[in-house]
């Protein structure tokens, strides 16, 4: 949203000039919020207000204020924002501003632009030819870029409590102890997931080893079946576990089938010798060498994998992004239409796409480790939702509540 | 009751010479022997009512300084000049305040940059002085009209290109009722009018294009221009004295009796 701030003055209230300036904000989609208000206590006193007029985009902004002041308003005049060169390639000016995940504006020349992407912890490099505005990373600036230093013209528009509707981010906000009931939750969150599908939402998974390694694996190939999940995020390991357990039974070494562990490190390696061998992962799948699992389950049914490298992989296999900076690239690009994002038993992993995410997708986190779900859930304060718990009931939990209410649906519908 | 004094400016210079509202066209000219008996006419029927009339002495190409109502804003020893929106106009200014400061009146004046079109757009109606906006003068003009006079003014916007003045299409009376044409206003300003006015009289759309809001108000007497019959009728069982001028020639560049006279003050003091 674009803003302005106006002022009236002058017999405003006896005058009806108030209300209609409000009412002619409302009646044009623009939005008003009132910063200041003093009514004059005498007849003769004149009012005043000050009011912080938004629309969706400049033209509107523009025009709306043109026409209210043929009513007297005037246009409060802010600085525009202070800019710096960059003194060398991938090195801000000393007092650049850095960023949130807030959707964000600059005021160069009198009039706003919206810095795009909003990008946390970033600087804000301008075009002042082109006039945009764009979240800029340290691989990203080059010398001379011009870069907003200070916090004056820079304007942060929190997201807001919705008011319109209610779901399960609403009411719950918080994370879920270790000890606390999460059936009903989980419940809620298939229903948001259905809501997500039907509104043509996407979905991304950030998953860890630990979903293949307690067997949850299952329970995502089932969402993934449904058509629940639009991309995954992963490491090596996740791809490399999946993929030995889908061609030996066990992911590391262990088979989650067995109470006690049979060994069988090697299996791990060979794993990984067979996806080099064949190309990856699309290919193994393909060759019908890989028949099962969460990879061929996203092959299939066309889910977007997105896997990229840590210092500890073995390997890795082909198509996994080693270089850092680029796969920090891959994954923004990757993340920007989510609307749901699952981060499910990775600290680190889980950590960097939280930092990546718009402040208006909405995150569920389920980790083991309570300090872990504070820490990812932690930037989207009004969207997201925390369970400290295993993941593998959770997956199953929400794996058959799913199928639960797709049958409803489905005898519903043949009815 | 204390002598009204009227400022009136003889048409000598008078005519259609260019073209500042919809009813102004230069293809219909004013006659002149005619211009000449109706505006006397109005002289004389105010003189005959009690006023005292001023003439400020008509300039030469400045066809519209007849309109003295729009020389600007009088109260008390005070004279608010006006700041005239169209710059055909523009020259009538320093005549008007030359005069009044002759005729020991103390100028007020306005920021240059806001338009404000004197009594044409500012009449006291009860304890407010009433402004119109948008056409003519600017709503900000208001408020510093309610600076120097330290009273409550109400802003009215007018949205009929015809009823361009205030003067046009309202005229107050002395016991705090007014007549009107409701449809020269948006509906805000008809509200804040309703609410500030009481015993409010309508008129209709076919006597208010003859201008008969556009009257001059010597209470009991009112002159305005002939063509309103259902006007006159309910002003005189208000007990009012109705005066009906043949007002064509001025109609034709949207301006009667009122555009034609201002007071000399409008009011001695604000309420």
């Amino acid at each position: 949203m674009f803003s302005e701030t106006i002022e009236l003055r002058g017999h405003i209230i006896d005058s009806l000039i108030l209300p209609k300036v409000l009412d002619q904000i409302l009646t044009r989609g623009a939005n008003f919020k009132i910063g200041e208000i003093r009514i004059g206590k005498k007849r003769a006193d004149q009012s005043f207000a000050r009011i912080e007029v938004s629309a969706e985009t400049t033209e509107a902004l523009d025009d709306l204020v043109l026409r209210l002041r043929q009513h007297g308003a005037e246009v409060v005049r802010r600085a525009d924002v202070q800019l710096e060169k960059a003194p060398a390639n991938g090195v801000f000016p000393r007092e650049f501003y850095v960023t949130t995940n807030q959707q964000t504006f600059v005021r160069l020349k009198g009039r706003e632009i919206e810095v795009k992407p909003a990008m946390m912890d970033s600087a804000i490099a301008v075009d002042t030819k082109k006039r945009t505005a764009h979240a800029a990373k340290f691989f990203d600036v080059r010398k001379g870029d011009e870069i907003v230093v200070g916090h004056q013209g820079v304007r942060v528009v929190p997201v807001q409590r919705a008011t319109s509707h209610t779901d399960v981010f609403q009411f719950i906000n918080a994370s879920i102890a270790a000890d606390e009931p999460k059936s009903a939750v989980i419940r809620e969150l298939a229903h948001e997931l259905q809501r997500a599908r039907a509104a043509g939402g996407k979905i991304a998974i950030v998953g860890g080893p630990a979903i293949v390694r307690t067997g949850a694996g299952e329970h995502l190939v089932r969402l993934i079946e449904r058509g629940y999940v639009d991309r995954l995020f992963a490491g090596n390991a996740f791809a490399v576990y999946d993929a030995e357990r889908a061609l030996f039974g066990t992911s590391l070494g262990v088979s989650p089938e067995r109470a006690f562990g049979t060994g069988g490190h090697e299996n791990h390696m060979r794993a990984i010798n067979i996806l080099r061998e064949t190309k990856g992962i699309a290919a193994a799948v393909e060759k019908k060498i890989l028949t099962r699992g969460v990879m061929h389950a996203c092959v299939r049914h066309k889910v977007d994998i997105v896997l990229t490298g840590s210092i500890r992989d073995e390997g890795p296999i082909p198509g996994v992004t080693t270089d850092v900076i680029e796969a920090q690239k891959i994954m923004r690009e990757k993340l920007a239409n989510i609307t749901h994002v699952f981060l499910l038993g990775t600290v680190q992993h889980s950590l960097a796409v939280a930092a990546m995410l718009a402040p208006t997708v909405k995150t569920v986190c389920v980790d083991i480790d309570p300090t872990a779900v504070e820490r990812a859930i932690e930037h989207q304060p009004l969207q997201s939702i925390g369970l400290v718990t295993d993941v593998e009931p959770f997956l199953r939990e929400l794996a058959e509540a799913l199928a639960g209410d797709d049958r409803t649906g489905e005898s519903r519908r043949r009815r | 009751m204390l002598m009204r004094e009227l400022l009136l400016c003889p048409p000598d210079h008078y005519g259609i010479e260019y073209e500042i509202n919809p009813w102004m066209s230069r293809a219909r000219g004013a006659e002149t022997a005619l211009v000449q008996k109706q505006w006397k006419g109005l002289e004389a029927t105010l003189s005959n009512l009690g006023a005292k009339i001023h003439l400020v002495p008509p300039q030469p190409r400045l066809p519209d300084m007849v309109f003295t109502a729009n020389a600007g804003l009088t109260v008390g020893k005070k004279f608010i000049p006006s700041n005239f929106r169209h710059k055909e106009r523009a020259g009538e200014a320093p005549h008007f305040v030359r005069w009044m400061e002759e005729h020991g009146y103390e100028t007020a004046w306005l920021p240059e940059n806001l338009y404000f079109e004197g009594e044409g757009d500012a009449l006291f109606g009860g304890d407010a002085l009433f402004c119109g906006y948008k056409f003519r003068s600017d709503i900000q003009s208001h408020r510093a009209v309610a600076d120097i006079l330290g009273c409550l003014v109400i802003s009215v916007e007018l949205v009929d290109p015809r009823f361009y003045h205030l003067d046009t299409c309202f005229c107050p009376l002395p016991d705090g009722s007014a007549f009107w044409f409701p449809a020269a206003f948006d509906e805000y300003g008809q509200r804040a009018i309703r609410d500030h006015v009481k015993g409010l009289i309508d008129v209709s759309p076919e006597e208010a294009a003859h201008f008969s809001c556009n009257a001059v108000v010597l209470a009991p007497d009112i002159v305005l221009p002939e063509g309103a019959p259902k006007l006159v009728a309910i002003l005189k069982e208000r007990d009012y004295r109705c005066h009906e001028l043949p007002m064509s020639e001025f109609l034709k560049a949207g301006g009667a009796c009122k555009c034609l006279t201002m007071f000399m003050p409008q009011r001695e003091a604000c309420a």
